[in-house]
């Protein structure tokens, strides 16, 4: 090591260097946010772009927290753009056609994917197809089939409430002008149960003799990120409060990491990634996993596929194209390793807003699409790279 | 003056927090076979690594000597242009190639970029001459046992002229025969001048080579023995490694109580669909409360497959026969059903299958079990840390953490996670597979002591093991396979070492 990363190193606290990993792709979303705010002469963080920007990540934050569990255990779905695109477009014709109210629909569309997922999951885990040709073969065929449903046409939904999950906002409970009143009281909410869940978290592991950081360094943690999600919160509150689409995806983060940090089927997952062979010694069936990961792998792509058609207002004929691709570079953005067993829900979420960022921000600043693919390919492989680099980093230095 | 072909000086290589070698003086003279010996972690493999190149110049301090020239190496290219190859535990080769595709694989025979496969063949068959290897070269290296394996590393070696052959415990995999062919290459080649440094956990197989052994404790050397000065004697080198002397190696037990039959096989064979045959075949087997068992016989025998057949692993196999359990017939299906019916496995290959190597102790520990820490599929997770550090305390697991990740524990202590995470599902009968495989002295007789505790509460455990003096020192009653049938069974009282070999290999 050179003596000025030496000095670096020095200065970096061990606590935060211990965890520099997971605290990697906030302080890079942070430096990119700042970034396009100061080249768009603060147009970046004004409330409609901050909302739109949110409502715009959201079809693809639900597909990448579904493919960080699918990479988790070694695998990929190429498949659920066009499972998205495909059962979009079922929704649609169910709202617009059948007219099915939408209380019906989402849970039946994401069934509907669920079955596919497993349909994916037989082929990978039963008859030992490897998911790349599976899910190739899936996207081929769900291209189609969105083709021949949709009878190469733009099919409207026809329904405003089903619209508005795509486009709509919560509605407030009180009439103040400028100010979503709602909105703020659910952030505050929200940052409260935070506070609250740390304490308890950290007076456990204490009483356990576990390693915690001091509490002046917890204190401005939670302050640190308490201001900063108020932030949003605010500035979202002030345009037209929380969307749909916003609190969806939300649910969806908050369910998954609820899953995959507390429960059994949660460190099952993990394990069979870190190593299927020692889990199946373990007890746990390596293919019982496989077709819950793919058919909660394609359930999320249902559900992605109602929030992009509610956003279009219509199922379209090349609905889904590449969504898989973006789902996938968000989870290897977030931290995601391709190895297996590692990898965070909340990480692919921020990969997720990174790429979204980089897309918003250089429209804002009118770069010229030929450009951004290069510059969002650059930060795909930078983020990768940093993630390699600092993973190896930690291994050497225990 | 001696005509050392290599003079390490002063080595020291740290690694942050830890110093894996401290200025290590290391020599080795012209033409002669030196076993460099040492508990784990003693800094054997980095200092090898050192000497290849791995950990290049500027990232140690001291001087590599080689043929009278300081030499700064800075990737493993670099050593090997100059004479030196290692052969690691994990051999290099590509499985799907044939034999002298590996042999000259990074140094292929060519004229204008253009592969003259013609000449190739030839001096494989040469190289595999020189290693008394009888194959034909165009011959998978899939299709080869790992003692073969061994040998085509060693020849792709040869191939690259080496002048310093270097062999990281080439015998770990390998059975009986296979280890003493190739200690008898290593002679031979010594015949023909190569030098030779082999690391080796085997102290019986180190007397019988080397003509200097050097002995590492700590990062630090702790003395050469020679031959020539007659220093060469199994308890002066273990009573250096460890720095103590280990009076018994096998603990007694306080106490035998042995009870009923536990388990019973009756003529259980198991065929193997892609190898096309019976890897165990008409076994008859039981196992009484309190008692421990030992499976002998070498490699290949089939006694992994055995245990895999009991704890209803079998997805390759076609199972035929008997199983009983306290006297009710049962068919296991799976891991899991032989789990719930009272048996635990530590596998034999814990990085490769035993253990999730990237996460932290006490997620392995409660992975087999999760249900007993849950609260309708929720973990709990202040139940998880209780449970991992009373593991910990117990098994005497040496770690300044649980949360500590798997992969970064010795040999020995990943050990002690595997059976700590089977003592958790609380098991009735424990099937040990080579449980002290590539751990150091110390751990094993804590490990043995951990056996005796087992069954003085009345456990049941199976131990399949390789190395025979620790199956004749700790079990009740031996069994012996070989070629995939039992071959003998015999009382520890009855039991020799001779015995066992020659059960064992008819």
């Amino acid at each position: 090591m050179s003596e000025i990363t030496k000095k670096i190193g020095k200065l970096i606290p061990d606590a935060f260097k211990e965890n520099l990993r997971d605290y990697g792709m906030y302080i890079a979303l942070g430096v990119i946010i700042i970034i396009f705010n100061y080249l768009t002469e603060g147009l970046f963080l004004t409330p409609r772009v901050i909302s739109d920007l949110m409502d715009m990540t959201g079809y693809i934050a639900v597909l990448a927290v579904g493919m960080t569990l699918i990479i988790v255990i070694r695998h990929i779905d190429l498949s659920v753009g066009f499972i998205a695109g495909f059962l979009g477009a079922v929704a649609a014709i169910l709202s617009s056609k059948v007219g099915l109210p939408l209380y019906i629909i989402i849970p039946a569309v994401m069934a509907l994917g669920s079955i596919i997922g497993l349909w994916n999951g037989f082929l990978v885990a039963k008859m030992g197809v490897p998911a790349f040709v599976v899910t190739l073969a899936g996207m081929l065929l769900f291209r189609g089939a969105l083709i021949r449903i949709t009878n190469s046409e733009t099919i409207f939904t026809g329904s405003e409430v089903f619209n508005a999950i795509g486009n709509g906002y919560i509605p407030d409970l009180f009439k103040v002008e400028g100010l979503h009143v709602l909105t703020l009281i659910l952030g505050a909410f929200g940052i409260l149960l935070y506070i609250f869940n740390e304490f308890k978290n950290r007076s456990k592991q204490k009483a356990y003799g576990l390693h915690v950081s001091s509490m002046s360094m917890f204190i401005s943690k939670l302050a640190f990120v308490s201001v900063i999600v108020m932030y949003f919160v605010y500035k979202l509150a002030s345009f037209k409060g929380f969307s749909y689409t916003m609190l969806i995806v939300l649910l969806v983060v908050m369910i998954y990491h609820f899953i995959t940090k507390n429960t059994t089927l949660g460190r099952h997952i993990y394990a069979v990634g870190g190593n299927p062979e020692a889990s199946e010694l373990s007890g746990i069936s390596v293919n019982k996993i496989t077709y819950i990961v793919f058919g909660s792998m394609s359930m999320l792509a249902a559900l992605s596929g109602i929030l992009f058609t509610a956003r279009l207002q219509s199922a379209t004929p090349t609905a889904g194209t590449l969504f898989e691709l973006d789902a996938i570079a968000a989870a290897f953005v977030g931290g995601v390793s391709a190895t297996g067993g590692v990898g965070k829900v909340t990480g692919s979420i921020i990969g997720a807003l990174v790429m979204a960022s980089l897309t918003k921000g250089m429209d804002l600043m009118n770069v010229g699409v030929s450009y951004q693919y290069i510059i969002r390919g650059m930060v795909l492989i930078a983020a990768v790279v940093f993630d390699v680099k600092t993973r190896n980093m930690r291994s050497k230095s225990i | 003056m001696k005509n050392n072909i290599l003079e390490m000086r002063n080595i020291t290589k740290e690694f942050p927090g830890v110093k894996a070698l401290d200025e290590v003086n290391f020599q080795v003279e012209r033409g002669e076979i030196h076993c460099l010996v040492g508990e784990n972690g003693a800094g054997k493999s980095t200092l090898m690594k050192v000497l290849g190149g791995v950990y290049g110049h500027g990232h140690y301090s001291g001087d590599i000597v080689f043929n009278d020239e300081i030499q700064k190496f800075s990737r493993i290219n670099d050593s090997e242009k100059k004479g030196i190859s290692i052969i690691y535990q994990e051999l290099a080769l590509i499985p799907e190639m044939s034999v002298y595709e590996n042999i000259f694989l990074g140094h292929e025979i060519t004229k204008n970029g253009i592969i003259n496969w013609h000449e190739t063949r030839i001096e494989a068959v040469k190289m595999l001459k020189k290693v008394k290897l009888d194959v034909h070269p165009n011959t998978k290296v899939i299709d080869l046992g790992v003692g073969k394996q061994q040998l085509v590393e060693i020849a792709k070696a040869l191939s690259k002229e080496v002048q310093l052959l270097i062999l990281d415990e080439p015998t770990a995999a390998l059975n009986e025969d296979d280890s003493e062919n190739l200690l008898e290459l290593l002679l031979e080649l010594k015949k023909l001048g190569v030098t030779c440094i082999m690391i080796s956990h085997k102290l019986k197989e180190v007397i019988h080579v080397a003509d200097t052994v050097t002995v590492l404790r700590d990062g630090k050397t702790i003395c050469s023995l020679s031959r020539e000065k007659g220093q060469i004697d199994e308890q002066v080198i273990i009573k250096h490694m460890v720095g103590r002397e280990i009076e018994d190696i096998f603990p007694k037990r306080e106490s035998k109580k042995i009870g009923d039959i536990l388990l019973e096989t009756k003529a259980l064979t198991a065929f193997d669909k892609k190898l096309g045959r019976n890897v165990i075949n008409n076994i008859d087997f039981n196992i009484r409360e309190g008692e421990i068992v030992g499976i002998a016989g070498l490699m290949g025998a089939g006694r992994t497959e055995f245990a895999h057949s009991i704890f209803g692993n079998f997805k390759n196999y076609n199972l035929s026969g008997e199983v009983y359990i306290k006297g009710q017939k049962i068919k296991l299906k799976s891991p899991r059903h032989a789990i719930l019916n009272g048996l635990a496995y530590v596998s034999e290959d814990r990085k490769g299958n035993g253990l999730i190597l990237d996460q932290d102790i006490k997620q392995n520990i409660t992975l087999s079990n999760l249900k007993a820490i849950s609260d309708s599929l929720v973990i709990n997770k202040r139940e998880e840390i209780k449970i991992s550090e009373s593991y910990r305390d117990s098994l005497n697991i040496k770690t300044p953490s649980i949360e500590q990740k798997v992969k970064n524990l010795s040999g020995g202590n990943q050990q002690k996670v595997a059976i700590a995470k089977w003592l958790f599902v609380e098991p009735n009968i424990l099937i040990l597979d080579e449980p002290t495989r590539g751990i150091d002295v110390g751990a094993k007789f804590e490990i043995y002591t951990i056996m005796n505790a087992l069954v003085e509460k009345g456990l049941s455990v199976v131990m399949i093991s390789s190395e025979l003096p620790e199956v004749l020192g700790m079990s009740d009653r031996i069994y012996v396979m070989a070629e995939g049938k039992m071959v003998g069974e015999l009382k520890a009282e009855e039991a020799s070492q001779e015995k066992v070999m020659e059960m064992a290999t008819i």
